[in-house]
């Protein structure tokens, strides 16, 4: 188990430096909807389950999206 | 204040907080250890009152007065939203075009995971005091499973899907009915958010007394929440346009 959290929170440095560096705003918001996916796993894997169900809405679906029309709108105003 | 100076006051408070954490670092429990004061208390509380998730517990039960406090700052903030994003002076409602049409693949995807989402949003509310989740993370789903029809549709299709009016109601409904429920602990059992219904048998569907009806407040609330806080950043690229950019 403590392996697997090890390896959980390795892929959640690594998720993270991924959106950190990814330049363009659009790219990051799929990088950052992996990155919501990753620390949804690694909530399931510290047995809190709860706290997975809202990561993986949240952080994968609602935050992008919103990143996502967001950056729509910016442009269309250009 | 120079460059020079804020980079000392910054490194000072990074310092300060970083001895701080590495006190507090220390005094810490070791990871994965058996002693768990909190749990001790939480689990036969949780017990008591027929609720098998404890979490379900902890959150509507013995601290429900903060759920309540979170549920306020969440319509709050959706409030800020609808404030900031509405069309300014300037601007006008006028329908963009949305030309953009899915892939096939992606359209089946949506068309087919719709109703499946909102199946297991649904059944993540109704279950909220028996296993994992409940009205927020149920409700945010739902929100969510909604706009998959804007992935396999278009924007005109999800208009259809959610009449505004509906779900602007829902959040200040949920909201009022969690409020209500407190105020009838106080009638009940004389203290705010009082369990006062009977706990039922442990791992019913109708157990753990006032959860149920807490989590549907909450999940109708954080749903249509969702819905309404989406909307606005739909409405800013489908529909407002500057003044000087009229479609001629």
């Amino acid at each position: 188990m403590t392996v697997l959290v090890g390896i959980a929170l390795t892929l959640v440095l690594a998720g993270a430096a991924a959106v950190v560096f990814t330049d363009d705003p659009q790219r990051q918001a799929i990088t950052m909807s992996v990155y919501g996916v990753v620390m949804t796993v690694l909530f399931v894997l510290l047995a809190a389950p709860d706290v997975a169900l809202s990561q993986v809405v949240v952080g994968t679906a609602i935050v992008p999206l919103m990143v996502m029309l967001t950056i729509r709108k910016i442009r269309d105003d250009r | 204040m120079s460059r020079r100076v804020r980079w000392w006051v910054l490194g000072v408070g990074l310092a300060g907080v970083g001895v701080a954490l590495l006190l507090a670092f220390l005094h810490l429990p070791a990871f994965g250890s058996s002693f768990h004061p909190y749990r001790d208390l939480a689990v036969p509380a949780s017990v008591r009152h027929g609720t098998a998730n404890v979490i379900a517990s902890l959150t509507f039960d013995q601290r429900g007065y903060d759920t309540l406090g979170e549920e306020t700052i969440f319509f709050g903030s959706i409030l800020a939203v609808v404030a900031l994003l509405r069309p300014s002076e300037e601007e006008r409602l006028v329908r963009q075009p949305d030309s953009t049409t899915p892939l096939q693949a992606t359209r089946l995807f949506g068309y087919l995971l719709l109703p499946v989402t909102i199946l297991v949003a649904l059944n993540i509310v109704a279950h909220g005091a028996l296993t994992p989740g409940g009205g927020f993370q149920g409700g945010i789903m739902l929100a969510t499973g909604i706009h998959l029809m804007y992935v396999a549709g278009r924007f005109r299709s999800l208009e259809k899907l959610r009449p505004m009016v509906v779900f602007e109601t829902g959040e200040a409904a949920g909201t009022a009915v969690f409020a209500a429920l407190g105020f009838a602990g106080t009638a009940g059992a004389g203290y705010f958010l009082a369990n006062v219904l009977p706990f039922g048998t442990f791992g019913q569907l109708l157990s753990a007394g006032t959860i149920p009806l807490l989590n549907v407040a909450v999940g109708i609330a954080v749903g249509s929440g969702g819905v309404v806080l989406l909307a606005q950043f739909f409405q800013q690229v489908f529909l407002v346009t500057g003044d000087e950019e009229k479609p001629s």
